[in-house]
């Protein structure tokens, strides 16, 4: 008999009632209520550990390194307890025929029940070969092990939209995994890489709930994605009130002005770093200095250079691709935010000289 | 089949073959095949990188500011390696000077990577080659109390801490989802821990796994996030502001202090977890001090790192300086200068590209590459699904580096072993200090279990060095001096028409190379050769090997089915295999023409 994740709490000793303090917590961070908190409980105490089947293709494994870093849970308390992570090359102990057999076994084992996350993409051309573990393309090894799965987490910007390699001219034509996986929900949690406690959630909320998370129209989950990193930031009163960074490391940096004319891309990037930030909290990239560099919006690298100022239209992120009305809107908000820019630059330097 | 002779090895490749993909635990895809001899010894070795992304490519034409953050996206597990280097290469091209304090804060982000990714290397890359998971289970917790508590003065130690994680885990195995460690070569006779040293072990893997996340925490202070941090052209992005207006946003004194007791909790494991562990583990395998040396002992290659002195990359300034062994004499220090077109060049005779001669070599500032993927007669299998690789002809997506004209291996063993040669102490003692206490001789270190070995010295070393960092820091801000950018070359009209530039980094895996050019403030070209390059790359036009395939030879396997001793002596070479597949097109024309979306 397969063990349930509560039972597998409760043999590790841990108790009823810090099983339910766990849910609940766990609930609100993911801005759940307590009616669903309780359904989570339950979700837990009556299903084995979800199956879970980590395929790379062409990436730089950062998806991987945030997922470890991730505090709430453990990354150690999400592998023992939470998911089984039955095959994932980075950090299963077997390889070559062992490590395929681990593969097969659970898309046999779990047919229709197991969850496939993909860090990286599959490239196309060279009929597939510019990746080809086992000899083979990776982009079949990917179709094989979707057909079978329940549903696919899209780790990060490379599987969600193809990121750094398939920039401008995208020499090995990489393709995002939508592009060849059909007929199965895909959760896209984009991000270069996405950040660790959103990649946890995300698994987390699949496990509890039995189902994907809401998701918008270009497949991110609401719940992380739904908001411009420039409506949370910490250095917005800053920007309203026209106080910018002019040059790196003047005074407006040493107190924390607004990144905007150093090329931030917070006003057209959704993500979460303004809010849930990094590393347990720690810092996010305005709260250190540096723009926003868009590492979660599609074709990002594609946008001109990372110091450019917003100051097009077409820059302006969600509503252009995926509502035409919106990208009115937005145009508004962008040529706005270029005469405010202004307007403060002129008034700052009225009153606030900075000493490079 | 015809038996090859080179570097004093004999390639032979007639006896049974053997595949090893996907080699796992590793950044990126390798593929690995090995022809045995009647008595499972390795008679040929074949190292084949099986992924190709051409970032360099995808650089030409765009802002020389905005390519570390391109290339940083090579590899995530060595973040901000390729940034370090990027930076570096355009500072150099435009003649930047950064200020002290950009310096050091980027020496403490470089240290903080070797301490992190030293540490998750060990345990969670290349731990369970040694250590036998299930093994422990038969552990008596009492005796592994002892045990703990006689190599090292850790808390976490006593017997009801070994009993808990002993009864977490064999429920973990009772589950019957056994996870990552599902199919693992449990019970293999190469695994020699006896069973208390194995859930010690299992213990302080799953400790790593929880504490490896707050070292990091120094890069997102700086750089705002991990993996993946900024950086900046000319300094680094954050600001200093101690005792100002706005302080409390930017780098002050709880982020400093926060930053001192990162690297205070980060030197306690490396000193009193990682280090105990690795001499306790390698206590019960002195005989891989004998096993896959491959040209370790011959041909060793360093670029350098930790500028002490601000923009001067001399030996006077590299805490850790650069030089090359080359033959095994270990009394002559060669020279290493990376604009130097005799030096340092890449062949690809047995890698998938062309070159208009194959039989030479070109330096990254005249390189060439066109993908040319062609497979040799004696492949077996077809383009699209390849059973055996031909290694006669080409057979990689990694290039073959050499320095005048020589293979050589990069990373921790040829840093130790340079620095060793070169009498420097503070490298030199520590080393001795193994020795003894294995009670093993010098030549033990150009091994499996040496490679390991200088891995876990130099985390212990770079993690005090993080401290002489801070210390550093603390002193230029305590006199004043808070700059960390210099602007001065930022705007693009500023720049001359024409630049080249060479970047250094000494990375964790090896020595690491940037090289770009600027032309009408674009890149014009760009260039890495990275450090898996060095030790995975193919063989060259003279047949020579590489340190991958080198170190594979002459090992014997006790179950061939089960590549343990393969995957135990390609893991101590830490593989990244995303890194070592880059390539540049000839003048920069786009390789295909397609379009994605």
């Amino acid at each position: 008999m397969i063990e349930t994740f509560y039972d597998l709490l409760r043999r590790q000793g841990i108790t009823r009632r810090s099983f339910i303090k766990y849910c609940s917590l766990t609930a609100a961070s993911l801005g759940l209520t307590p009616a669903q908190a309780q359904q989570m409980a339950q979700a837990l105490q009556t299903k084995p550990r979800l199956p879970v089947v980590w395929l790379h293709g062409l990436e730089c494994t950062c998806c991987t390194e945030s997922f470890i870093r991730s505090a709430h849970p453990l990354a150690k308390d999400i592998l023992l307890s939470m998911i089984s992570l039955d095959f994932d090359d980075t950090i299963m102990a077997a390889a070559g025929d062992q490590a395929i057999a681990a593969l097969e076994d659970t898309i046999t084992r779990y047919k229709g029940n197991y969850i496939l996350a993909v860090e990286g993409n599959p490239p196309l051309n060279e009929d597939g070969m510019f990746c080809m573990p086992r000899g083979r393309p990776f982009v079949e090894k990917l179709k094989h092990v979707a057909k079978d799965a329940k549903a696919v987490i899209a780790w990060g910007s490379c599987a969600s939209w193809g990121c750094v390699q398939a920039a401008k001219p995208n020499p090995t034509k990489a393709v995002p995994i939508d592009k060849v996986i059909t007929g199965k929900p895909i959760i896209k949690v984009p991000g270069c890489p996405p950040i660790a406690e959103v990649m946890s959630a995300v698994v987390t909320f699949v496990a509890a709930f039995d189902r994907i998370p809401q998701l918008d129209r270009q497949g991110r989950p609401v719940m992380f994605y739904s908001q411009r990193i420039h409506d949370k930031c910490y250095r917005r009163p800053h920007f309203d009130a026209g106080q910018f960074v002019e040059q790196w490391d003047d005074a407006g940096a040493r107190a924390g002005y607004c990144l905007y004319k150093m090329g931030c891309k917070g006003p057209t990037t959704y993500n979460a770093c303004s809010t849930t930030r990094w590393n347990e909290g720690v810092s996010f990239p305005i709260g250190s200095g540096h723009g926003c560099i868009g590492c979660s919006e599609d074709d990002f690298w594609d946008r001109g250079s990372f110091y450019d100022r917003l100051t097009n239209i077409k820059d302006f992120g969600v509503e252009f691709n995926a509502d035409r009305v919106g990208a009115v809107a937005a145009g508004v908000v962008g040529a706005a935010i270029v005469a405010h820019a202004a307007v403060g630059a002129i008034q700052r330097a009225a009153t606030n000289k900075p000493k490079a | 089949m015809s038996v090859i002779e080179t570097q004093g090895f004999k390639l032979d490749n007639s006896g049974r073959r053997v595949v090893v993909d996907p080699i796992t635990r590793i950044e990126g895809h390798l593929r690995i095949e090995v022809n045995l001899d009647k008595d499972n010894v390795i008679r040929n070795a074949v190292s084949t990188g099986t992924m190709w992304r051409g970032l360099e490519v995808i650089l030409k034409g765009r802002d020389p500011r905005d390519a570390w953050a391109f290339v940083e996206r090579i590899c995530g597990v060595c973040t901000g390696v390729h940034a370090l280097a990027s930076v570096r290469c355009v500072e150099d091209a435009l003649k930047i000077k950064i200020p002290d304090n950009a310096n050091i804060i980027r020496n403490l982000m470089h240290s903080t990577l070797y301490a992190h990714d030293h540490l998750v290397h060990f345990y969670h890359l290349h731990a369970l080659d040694w250590v036998d998971v299930v093994s422990a289970l038969a552990a008596d917790v009492k005796k592994t109390s002892e045990l703990a508590q006689a190599i090292s003065s850790w808390p976490m130690s006593s017997p009801g801490y070994y009993r808990d994680l002993q009864g977490r885990l064999k429920k973990f195995v009772e589950s019957g989802q056994l996870g990552p460690f599902k199919n693992g070569y449990w019970g293999h006779p190469a695994y020699k821990l006896p069973p208390e040293a194995n859930l010690m072990a299992v213990g302080h893997y799953l400790e790593a796994l929880d504490f490896q996340k707050e070292i990091v925490k120094i890069q997102t202070i700086f750089g705002g996030k991990n993996p993946h941090p900024n950086w900046l052209v000319g300094g680094v992005p954050a600001s200093i502001n101690v005792d100002g207006v706005g302080a409390v946003g930017g780098i002050n004194m709880e982020r400093l202090n926060m930053v001192a007791k990162i690297i205070d909790d980060t030197i306690a494991f490396i000193d009193n977890v990682y280090i105990p562990d690795l001499l306790a583990i390698a206590s019960f395998y002195k005989d891989w001090g004998a096993i896959g040396g491959g040209i370790s002992s011959k041909n060793l290659l360093c670029y350098g790192e930790f500028p002490d002195i601000a923009n001067d990359d001399s030996n006077k300034s590299l805490l850790m300086p650069r030089g090359a062994i080359l033959g095994g004499n270990l009394k002559e220090i060669h020279p290493v200068d990376l604009r130097d077109p005799n030096l340092i060049q890449e062949y690809v005779t047995h890698s998938w590209y062309k070159y208009p001669d194959e039989s030479k070599g070109l330096h990254p500032f005249d390189g060439v590459t066109e993908p040319n993927f062609v497979l040799g007669k004696n492949t077996k299998g077809t383009k699209t699904a390849i059973d055996n690789v031909d290694e006669s002809a080409k057979y990689s997506w990694v290039k073959s580096p050499r320095f005048k004209g020589q293979p050589c291996e990069v990373g921790p063993l040829a840093r130790y072993v340079t620095y060793y040669a070169m009498g420097i102490p503070e490298f030199k003692e520590p080393v001795d200090m193994v020795l003894k206490k294995l009670d093993v001789p010098l030549t033990a270190l150009f091994s499996t279990l040496g490679r390991t070995a200088a891995r876990g010295l130099e985390a212990s070393w770079a993690a005090h060095k993080m401290k002489y960092f801070f210390d550093k820091l603390m002193a230029n801000i305590k006199a004043g001096n808070l700059s960390t950018a210099n602007v001065e070359m930022w705007e693009p009209r500023t720049w001359p028409a024409d630049a080249r530039g060479a970047g250094y980094c000494e990375a964790p895996r090896g020595a690491l190379g940037h090289w770009i050019r600027i032309r009408n403030t674009k890149i014009d070209n760009y260039q890495c050769i990275v450090p898996t390059t060095w030790n995975a790359g193919p063989r060259d036009p003279q047949n020579q090997i590489g340190a991958y395939e080198a170190s594979l030879m002459n090992t014997k396997m006790a179950k061939p089915d089960e590549p343990l001793e393969i995957i135990r002596t390609i893991h101590s070479f830490d593989p990244c295999l995303a890194c070592a597949t880059h390539v540049i097109s000839p003048e920069g024309e786009e390789i295909t023409r397609v379009t994605v979306r």
